[in-house]
Formats: C-alpha cells, structure tokens, sequence
C-alpha cells in the first residue's frame, strides 16, 4: 500500500495575522491625534453663518469654546427659551467667563498661553447684545484671541 | 525532554488574532467619544480692555470710514444707505484711494474702519459685515503681495507677510452697541 502522507502545510493558513492589529492601530493613532474629547454635549442649537473669510483652527488643546443658542428642546424647561451661553457642559452666566478661562488655562503650559484662543459657536439668529457682552467680558479678562466660528460659503 | 520542547514549541506561536479584536474594540471607543469638529472660522483680535471709549474725534473725519448697521439689518455707510454686496468693493476703494480723493484715506497706513452695530443686529448679519471688511483688506493684501513679490499673501513668508500688513494694517475699531432693537 502507498503510504498517503498528509501534506504537511496545506491546511494551515499562508496569511499571517500578525499584521492586521498593526494597521488597526495606525486607524488607532490617527484618531488620537486629530481628534479631542468633546468633554460637553452642546445643550443649544447652533447654526452657525456662512462666512469666507476662514481660518483653520490649529493646536485644538489651545482652544476653549463658549456656544450660544437657544436651548434644545429637551433642556428648554430649565434654561428658557432665550438664547443662552453654555460654558464647557453647562449653562453660566457672564460671570462665570473669567473662572471658565482660567480653569482652561491652568491646563496649558506657561509658554503657550499667548496662543489660547476662544473659539465663539454662536447661533446666526442671536441678536448680538449677549455677543457684545461675552466680548466685552473677554476683553476684560484678557482673552484678546477669538475666532467667530463659521461654515464656509459654498458659492 | 522530548515533551519539555514540545510545549516550548507550542508556547511561541501566540494567536495573534485576539489583538486585532482588542485594536478595533479601542478604536470603536475613540470614534464613538470624540468629534473632527468643524473648526474654520474667522480670527479676531480684539482691542485690550480699557475704562473709556476709543476717542474717534480726534482723528481726521477723512480717513475714518464708518459702517453702522442697525437692529434691522440695515447698513449705514458713511452716511449712506448700503448693500452688503457693495461693501467689499466700497471699503477697498476707502482705504486704497486710487482716485486720491480728498474725502479718503490719506494712505493705507492711517485708514480707520469704525463699526458700529446695535444689540438687536442679528449675529448672522453682523458676522457677513465682518466677513465682508475681512475680505477687503485680505484682496487688498493679495495685490500688494502681488505686486511686490509675485505671489499670493498666504504664500509669502513671514518677513514678506509682515511687511505687507505693515503696509495695509488692519484697524476695525468697535463701538459699544445702540439699543434700540429687541434682544432675544
């Protein structure tokens, strides 16, 4: 009788495995590096204006964002139906903005805290009374910086 | 002995792919918890705080072009009635003066836009006005860095970039808002 060796090999897979996590990883690192924690759920409405004038916002750790809009339905019955500010992850008056900043600033080393910059979301059909008062409030605290955020025109 | 090998033999080939599993486990977490926000927007640089107002008086009427827009939405330039879509055009004329008309700006160097709007200006409105003087001193920017060094502003290196916005600086000077329209 012929002896019916098994191929040793032929079941066993060709493709090694070893690989596939590494470009997981690589998909991993990617998010990592262009993403940040949104640390708050945005409780107003904002739609913001159209604008051409654009800048991109670089170095996102520099940047703190103050939203405002008319509050989501769902948080309409404690907040009202005015537009209002949301620091961080939750309502504030303009009060709070200094202590807002610097908790912000705090966590950014000392040589780049020329380059904090606030980045303003606000709703296009605010009036601009509640606008004027944050910059205000800005400008008295030092945050000189801002970026009035905006979708670009698509002409 | 023999069985000693055997096993050490079986122990260097790891399943390698549980990682993998791991890997898109943590990668499902980052994409579910963070955001690519849209963060375009236009840079301000607003004036440092101080107890009174800018003083505009003293300033000649000539090279000060003023642009108020009232809780209707409506723009007011330099006296008269003006669309938003001839903003742009009407402020470059302003502070380049190709004409060299005496109710113009002297020089780049000395034009002043002072903008005025009232509480119950709507954001949007107030963001395309800004949006339309930013545009204006950016073309003015371009042709100058057209003109000095053959290529656009944003592609100029630093030293260049700075010389031309020496040349044509950007002065938008803000007033405190009128309140004659609703606030919401």
């Amino acid at each position: 009788m012929a002896k019916f060796s098994r191929k040793r090999g032929k079941d066993s897979p060709a493709i090694s495995t070893a690989s596939l996590p590494d470009i997981i990883f690589m998909l991993l690192f990617f998010f990592m590096v262009v993403t940040v924690m949104r640390d708050a759920t945005i409780m107003v409405d904002v739609v913001t204006p159209k604008a051409t004038e654009l800048d991109k916002l670089e170095k996102k750790s520099l940047v703190n964002y103050i939203y405002v809009g008319r509050p989501k339905e769902k948080y309409q019955k404690q907040a009202g139906n005015n537009a209002r500010m949301q620091l961080g992850d939750k309502f504030a008056q303009l009060s709070e903005i200094p202590l807002f900043l610097e908790k912000h600033k705090v966590k950014i080393p000392e040589g780049q805290r020329g380059g904090i910059k606030t980045s303003l979301r606000v709703d296009s059909d605010v009036t601009m009374g509640i606008v004027s008062d944050i910059k205000t409030a800005l400008r008295k605290a030092g945050q000189l910086l801002i970026n009035y955020s905006a979708k670009p025109k698509t002409e | 002995m023999p069985k000693k090998s055997a096993r050490d033999r079986m122990s260097n080939e790891v399943n390698a792919g549980s990682m993998a599993d791991i890997a898109f486990l943590l990668l499902i977490f980052f994409l579910v918890t963070t955001t690519i926000a849209e963060d375009k927007g236009i840079l301000a640089k607003l004036p440092p705080w101080s107890e009174d107002e800018p003083d505009i008086t003293k300033l000649k009427k000539r090279n000060v072009y003023s642009v108020l827009v009232n809780a209707d939405d409506q723009l007011l330039v330099r006296g008269e009635l003006t669309g938003i879509n001839d903003l742009k055009e009407n402020t470059k004329e302003f502070i380049s003066n190709p004409a060299g008309r005496p109710d113009m700006a002297e020089k780049p160097t000395k034009a002043i836009v002072s903008l005025k709007h009232d509480r119950g200006t709507k954001y949007n409105t107030y963001l395309n006005v800004y949006n339309e003087l930013q545009a204006a001193y950016s073309e003015l920017r371009n042709d100058l860095a057209e003109r000095k060094y053959g290529k656009l502003y944003e592609y100029c290196d630093r030293e260049q970039r700075k010389i031309i916005r020496d040349a044509i600086p950007l002065i938008i000077s803000e007033a405190e808002p009128s309140s004659f329209g609703e606030e919401n």
